[in-house]
């Protein structure tokens, strides 16, 4: 069971809208699938980001993957217990393992993101 | 032997890595335990504890009769002549042109028994190599590599797991030695020898044993905190062991002087071998490029293919790199033009959009405590002590 309250993507992030803020992270099922994370790299703030758009990157002890921004906005806020941490994707990846906070460009919505149930039919493809 | 496009091989110990949880992939045409609880975690019970790893994706292949010596002589770098009955040693077998075929174990069995390990991508090939060059000598070679698991313990407390299941003498077992016993009352060939950087052995067995031996040692390290182990942190202990894996560091567009095992080519050995001629010129030129380590001082992790930098110029390649879990920074290994291969130099590795400084530094970059005499670590792969010179 993923959290009912949040939208995600196909790439196995999730956002929490509350007004024009997003907060961003990826799914248990991401950090499982990447193992032990041992590297973040996020977006400085200030950035502007596209949907979609790379913005950071996530290592893990075998694998290099790609962080995206699943809304457009402007970056306002990063985890920075994450550089000297983290391991708080895998151990709490909907919790203190937030990535991003994001505050939504004008017109920008997670209408077009998955819901909970949608997600988990994804992951439960395999 | 499994080719890539074939289906790929279940080792005899797949359902037990299934019950264990084990994350799957394919790894030489067979599928193998990446990892079993973490990477992380599994690295660190080899260091300080002990591992368990099957693999028995690995080549064994058994070359006998009164000719065996100077067969091998002819068809690998090496001299196993000169190994004595039950000792071991590191090896290359390199292409006529001079690069490198697979590297592997050869380990002497009898006067006239001998028996090479080579990786499992590579087992085929060395198996049809080693038959067209042992043709005309008194030799049987006998490929026994679908029929021989190969279980390894590894760590610290490998010897006082292993010692009451086994009639092997292990004290007396030196580092890279192998002796026939039994192990959990199976007939096995142990050898001290392994590709981590601890003390540990190798334990080959029919694969309708394997099952008993890995159960057998499973259940008698539970007491002493063995793990399994997969290919994962097998690969991160090796990288810090600075141990090559083909592939990565090693292959046929490379020398063993390029590698820095220069050591396996015997400089002695009386008669021809396969390769000898473009080593002996390869040696005479000098190393086009040298392998170095790297310890990444920005933030980010070298990995493989990345390109190394001096100023805007490229001047190598990365082909090995991680986090390493017990240093806690990033290594790395690289090929580099040899003028910029001196410890203590200071490149840069393109980390994607970034250029992050990164210090050569010499190899291994784990050693563990003590034990090891320089007899023992001259016949380890890799560049484990100043003692093991290259031949360059």
């Amino acid at each position: 069971m993923v959290p009912q309250d949040l939208r995600y993507t196909k790439d196995h992030e999730w956002v929490r809208v509350e007004g024009d803020m997003a907060t961003v992270g990826i799914t248990e099922y991401a950090a499982e699938q990447l193992g032990d994370i041992v590297f973040v790299e996020l977006p400085e703030l200030g950035r502007t980001v596209t949907q979609f758009a790379a913005v950071g990157v996530i290592e893990s002890v075998k694998a290099v993957s790609d962080l995206f921004a699943p809304v457009g906005g402007e970056v306002v806020e990063s985890n920075l217990e994450l550089s000297t941490s983290p391991e708080l994707l895998n151990s709490d990846p909907f919790g203190k393992g937030w990535m991003l906070r994001i505050r939504l460009a004008a017109g920008a919505t997670v209408d077009g993101l998955l819901d909970a149930a949608a997600y988990e039919a994804l992951t439960a493809e395999g | 032997m499994a080719d890539s496009h074939d289906a790929p091989l279940a080792t005899p110990l797949a359902g037990r890595h299934a019950a264990l949880g084990a994350r799957i992939v394919e790894f030489g045409g067979w599928l193998m335990p990446l990892q079993y609880s973490g990477i992380l975690d599994e690295h660190r019970a080899v260091r300080g504890r002990a591992g368990l790893f099957d693999l028995s994706h690995m080549g064994e292949l058994f070359i006998e009769g009164p000719e065996a010596g100077a067969a091998l002589g002819y068809a690998l770098t090496t001299d196993p002549a000169g190994l004595k009955v039950g000792r071991a040693h590191y090896s290359m077998i390199c292409f006529p042109e001079g690069g490198i075929l697979d590297d592997l174990i050869v380990y002497r069995l009898g006067e006239e028994r001998f028996m090479v390990v080579a990786n499992a991508s590579n087992a085929g090939a060395v198996s049809d190599a080693l038959a067209a060059r042992l043709e005309g000598y008194q030799v049987i070679l006998d490929d026994r590599s679908l029929a021989t698991a190969l279980v390894a313990i590894q760590g610290p407390r490998s010897a006082g797991i292993l010692a009451g299941l086994t009639d092997v003498p292990l004290d007396g077992l030196h580092y890279y030695a192998i002796e026939e016993g039994t192990v959990a009352g199976v007939p096995a060939l142990v050898a001290r020898t392994g590709y981590t950087g601890e003390d540990g052995f190798e334990i080959f067995v029919d694969v309708a044993a394997a099952g008993t031996v890995w159960d057998a040692l499973m259940e008698a390290g539970k007491s002493a905190g063995l793990v399994p182990v997969g290919l994962g942190a097998r690969d991160t202990l090796r990288l810090e062991a600075g141990m090559p894996l083909y592939g990565n560091e090693l292959g046929p567009d490379t020398t063993p002087f390029e590698a820095g095992l220069g050591r396996v080519v015997s400089a002695t050995k009386t008669g021809d071998f396969v390769g000898r001629a473009a080593l002996d010129k390869a040696r005479a030129d000098g190393p086009r490029k040298q392998l170095v380590g790297l310890t990444v001082r920005g933030r980010g992790i070298a990995r493989h293919g990345y390109e190394v930098y001096l100023g805007d110029r490229v001047v190598g390649t990365v082909t090995s790199g991680t986090l390493s879990p017990t240093l806690g920074e990033p290594i790395a290994m690289a090929y580099v033009t040899p003028s910029e291969s001196a410890p203590g130099t200071i490149l840069d590795v393109g980390i994607r959009d970034q250029r992050v400084p990164a210090e050569v530094v010499p190899l291994p970059f784990y050693k563990r405590p003590a034990q090891a005499t320089a007899r023992d670590v001259d016949e380890a792969p890799g560049r484990t002590t100043g003692l093991a010179g290259d031949g360059t």
